[in-house]
């Protein structure tokens, strides 16, 4: 069997539209990728996930909750390039949009901050782990995944 | 803030991770708790203050699934709040976006999550020799939800075309003529769908009370009738078993053997519903498209005034309500929102109580696990909890 190359799709805080862009892309790529693509961590796709040894893992979503922050760099720690997916990712938001929230919204917020352990301040993926390439916009952009893709496959080696 | 406003999660989206606690004692279930692990993001608290006018986009972000139907429902409400008549064509766009939001939802949840359990399979990845055939399917049908929303809207998620008051484009002739044709091609796979969820073997019935619009089979301007049950299920099952006489009448024709089954206290059945329902927004789409010419409008315009508004749609998992109380200066003061997984969540809760509690002993723990997280796909609460990312844990 031929080289393919390792991917993991994780969701953090966000409305997973980038998720569902993904979907789409299936509808016109997906016997392309499947002879390319090893979807080795998945679970919209698939119950039976292997987080560990990953070429790429595309991370969608800003971080909200202390466990997540600890969920992120694991995930770091398991993959040789991570990418941010999305507005949410890259920036913290729209789905950070606590963050900006006058005095009176935060006070108003704040027993249920605590309640559920949420981060005082919503982050972008950047803000806790190194990020190796972003792909931007809400949802993301199809046309800058897939050239964000290709660029894997071919440095991976996977394709020339 | 009183801490019973904690429990308010889905205003967040929930696609994302669910988690099920099932406590069991002296070898009987005693406790079930199903959890939505997101974080909360906080879309009430952010729409105070905010512009009436943007407010559709805003809360376009709760969901990436269904954003078409966070948009209506908010449009919905600032409408009746403000008394505002659309147009019929702005009526038929948003009835025809709503018919491509359906087809693209419930194809994505019957294909690549409900598929894999029909085939015994863990994933529509591991499909081989004729499974494969509707993976065709799957893709096609998905294309078509996909771009009948984005001629309409501009594009099937988060879609900025629909506004307050009308549409801020409206598609050509040319573009919208060009979907007849795939819509028409693409039945025999919808049938072929149906086919499958029928001869599904999955059976849960159970007594409870269903609630749905009625009327016309729009997903936005149908009745609402006063509920007064305790507990109610909302989806496509609820809107077959008090709704089917107002489907398309082709739908009727060709789906005649199968929607005999409806009304069905049977859960999985709303898997079928929603194969039957793709087949109404294909047949709805071709009616609207080929009966009506449509062109330029202006949007209606905004009068702002302290009012409250109600917003009551159909979203592919059910009804969604908004209840919006809008300012005069045009700003909206407070609002609550109310999805179809917070009316399911107890009923899910229930079935998988009994569920448990029914096989506890009958079952491995594995396969008792397999298999309540199949009754939960079928109720089609979320992205993640739908597609096998359920972490049960025994205590």
């Amino acid at each position: 069997m031929s080289k393919k190359l390792k991917i993991g799709w994780f969701s953090f805080s966000c409305c997973n539209d980038s998720t569902i862009v993904f979907t789409e892309l299936l509808n016109t790529n997906f016997e392309k990728w499947m002879k390319l693509i090893d979807f080795q961590y998945f679970p919209m796709l698939k119950k039976k996930n292997n987080l560990e040894n990953l070429d790429v893992a595309f991370v969608e979503g800003a971080i909200a909750k202390e466990s997540d922050k600890k969920r992120l760099k694991q995930i770091r720690k398991n993959c040789k390039r991570l990418i941010a997916i999305g507005s949410c990712a890259v920036n913290a938001g729209p789905s950070g949009q606590r963050n900006d929230f006058d005095e009176k919204k935060k006070k108003e917020i704040e027993p249920i901050i605590k309640k559920l352990k949420l981060c005082k301040k919503v982050c972008a993926l950047s803000e806790i782990v190194k990020v190796d390439a972003q792909v931007s916009g809400c949802p993301m952009s199809e046309r800058k995944f897939v050239l964000i893709l290709n660029k894997q496959l071919k440095d991976f080696k996977i394709i020339k | 803030m009183h801490n019973s406003e904690i429990n308010i999660k889905n205003i967040s989206k929930v696609e994302g991770n669910a988690s099920l606690n099932i406590k069991i004692k002296n070898n009987k279930v005693q406790k079930v708790k199903l959890t939505f692990a997101d974080a909360k993001r906080f879309f009430e608290q952010a729409m105070k203050g905010q512009s009436i006018q943007t407010q559709p986009q805003s809360v376009s972000r709760i969901c990436g699934t269904c954003s078409i139907a966070h948009i209506m429902g908010c449009i919905t409400a600032i409408e009746d709040g403000l008394k505002m008549k659309v147009s019929k064509q702005t009526r038929l766009l948003r009835e025809l976006t709503m018919h491509g939001l359906m087809i693209r939802d419930h194809a994505l949840h019957l294909y690549f999550f409900s598929l894999p359990d029909v085939f015994k399979k863990d994933s529509i990845l591991d499909f081989e020799g004729e499974e494969k055939e509707y993976l065709k399917d799957a893709f096609e049908l998905k294309k078509i939800g996909n771009k009948l929303s984005s001629v309409i809207s501009g594009r099937a998620v988060h879609p900025r075309l629909p506004q307050v008051g009308g549409f801020s484009k409206v598609p050509t002739k040319q573009n919208l003529k060009k979907l007849v044709p795939i819509l028409k091609n693409n039945r025999e796979r919808v049938l072929r769908l149906i086919e499958i969820y029928y001869n599904a073997k999955a059976d849960f019935p159970k007594k409870q009370k269903f609630s749905s619009q009625i009327g016309k089979f729009d997903f936005l301007t149908g009745k609402a009738p006063k509920e007064k049950n305790k507990t109610e299920l909302v989806g496509a099952l609820a809107r077959l078993n008090r709704n089917k006489k107002n489907l398309h009448k082709n739908t009727k024709k060709d789906a005649a053997k199968y929607l005999k089954i409806f009304p069905s206290k049977n859960i999985f059945h709303n898997n079928l519903a929603q194969a039957i329902e793709i087949m109404h927004c294909i047949d709805s789409s071709i009616e609207i498209i080929e009966k009506n010419s449509f062109k330029k409008e202006k949007l209606k315009k905004i009068k702002p005034k302290n009012t409250i508004g109600i917003g009551r749609i159909e979203a592919p998992r059910g009804t969604l309500f908004y209840q919006l109380h809008l300012k005069s200066d045009g700003t909206i003061k407070k609002g609550k929102i109310i999805t179809p997984t917070q009316h399911n969540q107890f009923n899910m809760e229930k079935d998988i109580k009994t569920f448990a509690k029914k096989n506890l002993n009958k079952m491995s723990r594995h396969d008792l696990e397999h298999e309540i997280e199949k009754l939960i796909r079928a109720y089609d609460p979320c992205i993640s909890c739908a597609s096998h990312f359920l972490k049960v844990n025994w205590k």
